[in-house]
């Protein structure tokens, strides 16, 4: 598992700290990064706790039925994990609904083990039952971990999700007039000192979307996919979206089909 | 964030709303059919919820909202006459201070660039609004924590020089920024009610009053 942490990131953030280093103030934040990152990678990616409470959350039995997570069908078939998160979202027939990674495991939670899913869409990020959902994302997009993406867009469903994604992802509004274009629409900017990704290319949405989801060294928390967009609409001065809804569902669409055939490296860690 | 108040209450009409504001779906649209108004509304309408101080409000376009929110369409030939006729548009809602003084204090204007609080669904109803500023300018070269999105405004007035011109332009684009570019990424601080005058005031002055560290 060790070997699965991303020393190339670390030798990146090292270089790209040294090379900035002219004022005092800077090198002081600079060594705390880096020692953050030292510290989180002291015993390997910190997300691993995560992907193994994951799956021991995928494996035991558990809900009003007391079953496991095991015969949850991620798109490759009943039980089927390895492979199964870099062809998210898809076209699911059972639900007849296009589906991210976490609103097909609500969907198994309810079918397979009987539970009331609404608590877990309603929950708070960082509380309990968001934490469960989180760790599993961590477990399942970790055995993806070296495949390419390979999103479909084919199926009439998927390409509406996409083109209601890419429609979202332009949609400006608020007292800021913000859209996700914004702040990740043009190469090269940076929100303070924070690299913002241009995510209408190729490029871009393969730097957001292959690394997540992602231990955070600034704030200690593994957070999913949909746990980053939804700060990113706070950011907006949006209103939150609704977790694992289709809007957040569609947003990913545009995001997977735009990274198409890079190498998923989850899970990843960040600043 | 845990202590925010956190209502879940469904968008109500807002479909409807939206509907009217949304652009007419046409052949210019870069989005596909299947990205239709109805069911872009729909998903609108059921993917977001109030939160905080934040409501589903939020969601309504203006026009110029909604004429930015299709870039294809507003970089056509067609959307450069509309743009010119947003431009317009926004520069008439500019309103120029009453006392005729455009530049406060840029200590206090310091302060406004720096921050980057306000109007999140986890800020409370009487947080005070940052300007955001350094999120996407460099301004004062001390700060070296600036972001890029917007252009490096160091030595802004030395450049630009303190006149009456230079001032009624620059309170224009902060107060409206779409009256000079209809799409602007930059935010209406004036126009939106962001920013109070004061603060715009010494903003102003952080960017051209001679003793401000920007123009040393
Ligand atoms: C006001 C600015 C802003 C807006 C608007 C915004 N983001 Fe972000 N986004 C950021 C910042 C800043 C980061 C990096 C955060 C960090 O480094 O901790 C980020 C990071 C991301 C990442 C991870 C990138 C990576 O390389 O790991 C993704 C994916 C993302 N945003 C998607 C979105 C989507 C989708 C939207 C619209 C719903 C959006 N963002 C809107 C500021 C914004
Ligand atoms: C989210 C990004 C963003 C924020 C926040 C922002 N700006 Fe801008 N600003 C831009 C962009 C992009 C431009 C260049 C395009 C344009 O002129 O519309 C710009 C241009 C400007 C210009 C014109 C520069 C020139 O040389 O003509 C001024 C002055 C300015 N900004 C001041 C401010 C001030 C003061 C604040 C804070 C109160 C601020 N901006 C906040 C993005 C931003």
């Amino acid at each position: 598992m060790g070997a699965r942490i991303p020393s190339a990131l670390v030798v990146a953030a090292l270089c790209s700290v040294a090379s900035f280093g002219v004022v005092a103030q800077e090198k002081d934040d600079a060594a705390k990064g880096i020692e953050a990152y030292r510290e989180a990678l002291k015993d390997g990616n910190p997300a691993e706790l995560f992907e193994m409470s994951g799956e021991e959350l995928w494996r035991k039995p558990a809900g009003p039925k007391n079953v496991s997570l095991e015969k949850c069908d991620l798109g490759l078939g009943a039980g089927k994990v390895e492979g199964a998160y870099a062809q998210l979202p898809r076209y699911f027939k059972d639900t007849n609904k296009v589906q991210d990674l976490e609103s097909r495991l609500l969907t198994c939670m309810s079918t397979l083990q009987g539970v009331d899913t609404a608590e877990y869409v309603k929950a708070r990020f960082n509380t309990a039952k968001k934490n469960d959902l989180v760790a599993l994302t961590a477990y399942i997009s970790g055995a993806s971990n070296g495949k390419k993406v390979k999103v479909s867009t084919k199926h009439p469903m998927e390409k509406q999700a996409f083109e209601l994604g890419k429609r979202m992802f332009f949609y400006q509004a608020g007292p800021h007039d913000f859209s996700c274009a914004t702040c990740h629409g043009e190469d090269g900017r940076r929100i303070r000192l924070q690299d913002l990704p241009n995510i209408t290319k190729h490029e871009g949405a393969l730097a957001g979307w292959t690394t997540w989801p992602a231990y955070r060294v600034s704030s200690g928390q593994m957070w999913s996919m949909q746990w980053r967009i939804n700060d990113c609409f706070r950011q907006q001065r949006f209103p939150e979206p609704v977790y694992a809804s289709d809007l957040t569902v569609a947003l990913s669409m545009f995001m997977a089909a735009n990274a198409n055939g890079a190498t998923i490296q989850t899970p990843g860690i960040k600043r | 964030m845990t202590q925010t108040i956190r209502k879940i209450v469904p968008a109500a009409a807002i479909a409807a709303a939206l509907l009217s504001a949304a652009p007419a779906a046409n052949a210019q649209s870069s989005w596909g059919k299947q990205a239709d108004d109805k069911s872009f509304a729909a998903m609108l309408q059921s993917g977001f919820q109030n939160a905080g101080t934040v409501t589903t409000d939020r969601l309504k376009q203006d026009e110029t909202q909604a004429f930015c929110s299709n870039p294809a369409k507003a970089n056509s030939k067609a959307g450069a006459k509309k743009a010119a006729e947003v431009e317009k548009a926004s520069l008439a809602t500019v309103k120029y201070p009453a006392d005729g003084k455009f530049l406060g204090d840029w200590k206090n204007g310091e302060k406004v660039a720096q921050s980057g609080r306000g109007l999140t669904w986890t800020d409370s109803a009487t947080q005070a609004n940052g300007g955001n500023c350094y999120n996407c300018h460099q301004i004062d070269t001390k700060e070296i924590s600036y972001g890029t999105i917007g252009p490096s405004l160091h030595n802004y007035g030395k450049l630009k020089g303190n006149t009456e011109q230079t001032q009624r332009e620059t309170w224009a684009k902060i107060f409206n920024s779409k009256s000079n570019n209809a799409c602007s990424n930059m935010p209406r601080f004036g126009h939106m009610g962001i920013l109070k005058e004061q603060d715009m005031k010494d903003i102003m002055a952080l960017l051209l009053d001679p003793n401000s560290p920007v123009n040393k």
